[in-house]
C-alpha cells in the first residue's frame, strides 16, 4: 500500500469520488456501471468528471434497469473485471433483490471458489433530505442476513475513501451503502492517492464511561450530539461508528459494553429485525454478565418508511438517543 | 405480401421428419463425419437422460430433470461452440453441458444432491444450472461484455425455456445484449410447456423469435429436433457473435416427452397421446437414424458398438458418482467468501465442536 501524505478537504460525497478515481487509475479491470452514472456524473454527482476522465468503456450509462445492471455485472466480475454499480437510491435496489440473493452472493460457494464475483453495489440511502417516497429507505438488514455479501457504511470523508478502496479490493460482493443526508454535511481531511480502512472494524468516535452508543451512517452524528447533552448532565458515553454491518466489529462491541455494562444502539431502519437486533445479540453472547441495564434501541418504526412531510418524527432524533441514554443509566 | 408474423420467422429446417433433405444450403457440409458425430453425441444423450430418470427411481439420485426429445437441440446448440466459449445452462441442460465437456460425474453428483456437482472441469467456461428462471440470461451478456471489452473472440451461450421469456431478465438481457452489442447467443428451446402451462397461456406473441424484433437483434426459429437447422443457425449466430456483429436470438421448437421433473406427473395438464404422437413423427433420433439410412451413412454394427460404448461410459460414471458418499461438511463454510469472515468460521468451529462431541 502507498502511504499517502498530503491531504484535501472534502464532502463524503467528493471523497467516493475520488476513491472511484484513485481505483479507476490504479486497476484497469475496474469499471463504472449505473444508471446517469456516465455524462451525467450521477444524480448525486459521485460520478463527476469520471466518464470524461476515464470514457464511455470504463464509466458506463447502463439502460434502466436494476436487475440487469448487477446481472450483467455478475457476468462482468466472473470474467474478468471489477464492477462498481451504482443503485440510484437503496430503495431501488428490490428488482436487483434474486440476482444479489440468489447469484452474486452463491457462486463462489456454488462453484467452490471456480468463478468468483469481486462486485461493489454502491447506493445512497436513509432519510432526511426531504426525498420523494421510496427515495429514503434505510435496508441494511435486507442484506446483512443474506449470506456471502459484506455490508459497509461509511459516515465521513475519510472513511468513505479508504472503506471504498478496501471494498474495491476484497474478493467478494459488498454492499456499500452512502448516507445522503450527510453526502455534503461537512468536509473532513481525506488522504491523496491509495489507502485503506479495514472492513469489519468499528471506531471509537469518543471515549466514555457509563454507557456505549452504536450508530452508523447519518445516525453517527445524532448519537455524538446525544452524547455530548448527556456529557453536560454527567453521563460519560463511549460512542462506535460501527461502519460494517456485516461482520460487526465483535471485538469493539464486547469492549466497550465489557466497560460500560450499558448499551444504546441507533438506527434509522425499522426496530424488528434491524441490525440492532444482532447487536443486542453479540452483547448477550459476549457480555451478559456485565450488563447493568437492559439494552435500549432506538430505531426507526416497523412502519413504510413515510412521506418527508413526517420523517423527522420517524428518524430518531438527538432528544430520542438521550432519554434512551437516560433510562439505561438510571435504571 | 404475406407480412403475419409466422412468415416473417419460418421454422428452419434441413431434415425433414422422414428424413429428407429439404435444402441445400448446408448439403456440403453435411458429412457421414459430421452424422456419426451427431449420432454419437445424441445418443449418448439419450441414455443419460434415462440413466437420470432410472437412477432417480431407484433412489439413487434426488429428484431428476429429464430432457429427452430435447437432445437435437441441446447437442446440436453445444458442438456450435468452442473451447473457451462460455455455457450457461438451465437445469435441463445436461445434454448440452455434457456435450460441451462438463465431467459426467459431477453432473450427476448434482442431482445427487452434491454442490461438487456445480463444478465444471478446469478450462471449461460452463456455469451452474440456473434455478431462478431467466436470471442466467444476464450472467451470459455479463460475460460477453466482458470478453467484447477484453477484445477477445469468445461467445456467451444461454440456454432459457420458453417460460422464462415472460420474465423481466429475459428482456432485460436482450437490451443490454443489444445495446452493448455483446457477442451472446440467446438460445431458447420452446418445448411448449412451462411446468404445466401451455405456450398460449404463457404469451400471447405468436412465436418466441419475434421478440428479438423488440431488440433490433436477428430473431429466428428452427426445428429444434432437426439436428442440422440447429447446428448450423447456431453456428451462423456464433460466428456473427464472433466476428463482433452482435447477440442474436433462437429459437429451436421441441417437445419433452417425459415429466417437468420426476416428481412431477404431466398427465394432470397434457394429453400424453400428443407426446407418443410427437416421438414417432418428430423425434430427432429417429430422424438422424433415417437420414443417415436415406444416405448410406448408417451401420447397425457401428451404431451398437456406439450405444455400448455409451453405456460404458455411464456405468463409470454412475460408479464414481456413488463412490462419493458424503461431502466434507467444511465445504458449506470455507467458499462463502474469498477470506476469513468471523461469524462463518465461528459458526464452522462451533458446528465441528458439536460433531465431535457425538
Amino acid at each position: 500500500m502507498t502511504v499517502a501524505i498530503n491531504t484535501k478537504k472534502m464532502t463524503l460525497v467528493q471523497a467516493v469520488t475520488d476513491g472511484l478515481r484513485t481505483m479507476l487509475e490504479e486497476d484497469e479491470r475496474v469499471l463504472l456501471l449505473g444508471e446517469d452514472v456516465g455524462v451525467n456524473g450521477g444524480v448525486f454527482r459521485a460520478t463527476d468528471g469520471l466518464c470524461e476522465a476515464f470514457g464511455e468503456e470504463r464509466v458506463i450509462d447502463t439502460p434502466l434497469a436494476e436487475s440487469g445492471i448487477v446481472g450483467t455485472s455478475i457476468g462482468l466480475a466472473m470474467n474478468g473485471f471489477i464492477p462498481i454499480v451504482e443503485i440510484q437510491f437503496l430503495g431501488f435496489i428490490y428488482p436487483a433483490f434474486n440476482q444479489i440473493m440468489t447469484h452474486a452472493t452463491r457462486i463462489r460457494a456454488r462453484t467452490k471458489g471456480r468463478f468468483t464475483v469481486p462486485m461493489v453495489i454502491r447506493a445512497p440511502y436513509g432519510a432526511g433530505v426531504r426525498a420523494p417516497e421510496i427515495h429514503s429507505d434505510s435496508a441494511e438488514a435486507l442484506f446483512t442476513h443474506m449470506p456471502g455479501i459484506k455490508v459497509v457504511v461509511p459516515s465521513n470523508p475519510y472513511d468513505a475513501k479508504g472503506l471504498l478502496i478496501a471494498s474495491i479490493e476484497d474478493p467478494d460482493p459488498v454492499l456499500f451503502l452512502e448516507p445522503m443526508k450527510i453526502y455534503r454535511a461537512g468536509k473532513g481531511e481525506v488522504p491523496e492517492g491509495k489507502y485503506t480502512v479495514e472492513i469489519g472494524k468499528g471506531n471509537r468516535l469518543k471515549e466514555g464511561e457509563d454507557v456505549s452508543i452504536f450508530a452508523w451512517g447519518a445516525m453517527v452524528k445524532v448519537a455524538m450530539d446525544a452524547a455530548e447533552k448527556m456529557e453536560e448532565k454527567g453521563v460519560s458515553c463511549d460512542v462506535i461508528d460501527l461502519r460494517t454491518l456485516y461482520p460487526l466489529d465483535k471485538d469493539i462491541i464486547a469492549e466497550t459494553v465489557q466497560k460500560t455494562g450499558r448499551a444504546v444502539i441507533v438506527h434509522e431502519a425499522p426496530l424488528s429485525g434491524g441490525v440492532g437486533s444482532d447487536i443486542v445479540s453479540l452483547i448477550n453472547d459476549t457480555s451478559f454478565l456485565y450488563m447493568r441495564a437492559p439494552i435500549e434501541r432506538v430505531a426507526g418504526f416497523d412502519t413504510p418508511m413515510p412521506f418527508f412531510n413526517l420523517e423527522d418524527d420517524y428518524i430518531p432524533d438527538s432528544t430520542r438517543v438521550q432519554k434512551a441514554i437516560e433510562k439505561a443509566v438510571s435504571f | 405480401m404475406n407480412t403475419s408474423i409466422e412468415s416473417q420467422f419460418p421454422t428452419y429446417q434441413i431434415i425433414d421428419g422422414e428424413g429428407n433433405m429439404v435444402n441445400d444450403d448446408y448439403k456440403s457440409e453435411i458429412t457421414e463425419e459430421l452424422a456419426r458425430k451427431f449420432y454419437e453425441k445424441m445418443i449418448f444423450a439419450r441414455l443419460f437422460d434415462r440413466k437420470g430418470v432410472n437412477l432417480q427411481r431407484q433412489g439413487r439420485i434426488g429428484t431428476y430433470v429429464p430432457f429427452e426429445g430435447q437432445e437435437a437441440a441441446q447437442i446440436g446448440s453445444a458442438l456450435a461452440l468452442e473451447d473457451g466459449d462460455w455455457m450457461f445452462p438451465t437445469y435441463r441442460d445436461h445434454g448440452a453441458t455434457s456435450a460441451f465437456g462438463h465431467s459426467l460425474k459431477n453432473i450427476f453428483l448434482y442431482w445427487r444432491g452434491f454442490i461438487e456437482g456445480c463444478v465444471p472441469p478446469e478450462g471449461k467456461n460452463i456455469f451452474p444450472p440456473a434455478v431462478p428462471i431467466a436470471s442466467q440470461i444476464l450472467h451470459a451478456t455479463g460475460t460477453a461484455w466482458a470478453d467484447k471489452k477484453k477484445g477477445n473472440d469468445r461467445v456467451s451461450l444461454v440456454y432459457f425455456g420458453d417460460g422464462a421469456t415472460s420474465e423481466g431478465d429475459f428482456h432485460e438481457g436482450l437490451n443490454f445484449a443489444s445495446v452493448f452489442n455483446v457477442p451472446a447467443i440467446f438460445f431458447n428451446q420452446n418445448n411448449g410447456f412451462a411446468i404445466s402451462l401451455p405456450i398460449n397461456k404463457q404469451m400471447k406473441s405468436k412465436t418466441i423469435a419475434q421478440k428479438a424484433l423488440a431488440y433490433d437483434i436477428p430473431g429466428v426459429r428452427v426445428d429444434g429436433n432437426d439436428i442440422f437447422a440447429v447446428y448450423f443457425e447456431t453456428k451462423k449466430a456464433v460466428d456473427r457473435a464472433r466476428n463482433g456483429e452482435g447477440p442474436s436470438l433462437i429459437e429451436a421448437l421441441t417437445w419433452r416427452y417425459g415429466a417437468h421433473t420426476t416428481t412431477d406427473d404431466p398427465t394432470k395438464y397434457r394429453d400424453q397421446h400428443e407426446s407418443h404422437e410427437r416421438r414417432e413423427k418428430y423425434d430427432p433420433m429417429t430422424r438422424l437414424e433415417k437420414f443417415m439410412q436415406k444416405q448410406g451413412y448408417w451401420d447397425e454394427e457401428w451404431a451398437e458398438e456406439v450405444q455400448k460404448d455409451a453405456s460404458r461410459r455411464l456405468d463409470e460414471a454412475v460408479e464414481e458418482m456413488e463412490k462419493v458418499e458424503k461431502s466434507d461438511e467444511a465445504v458449506m463454510f470455507d467458499y462463502v467468501f474469498g477470506t476469513d469472515v468471523w461469524p462463518v468460521e465461528e459458526q464452522k468451529q462451533a458446528f465441528f465442536a458439536d460433531r465431535s462431541e457425538r
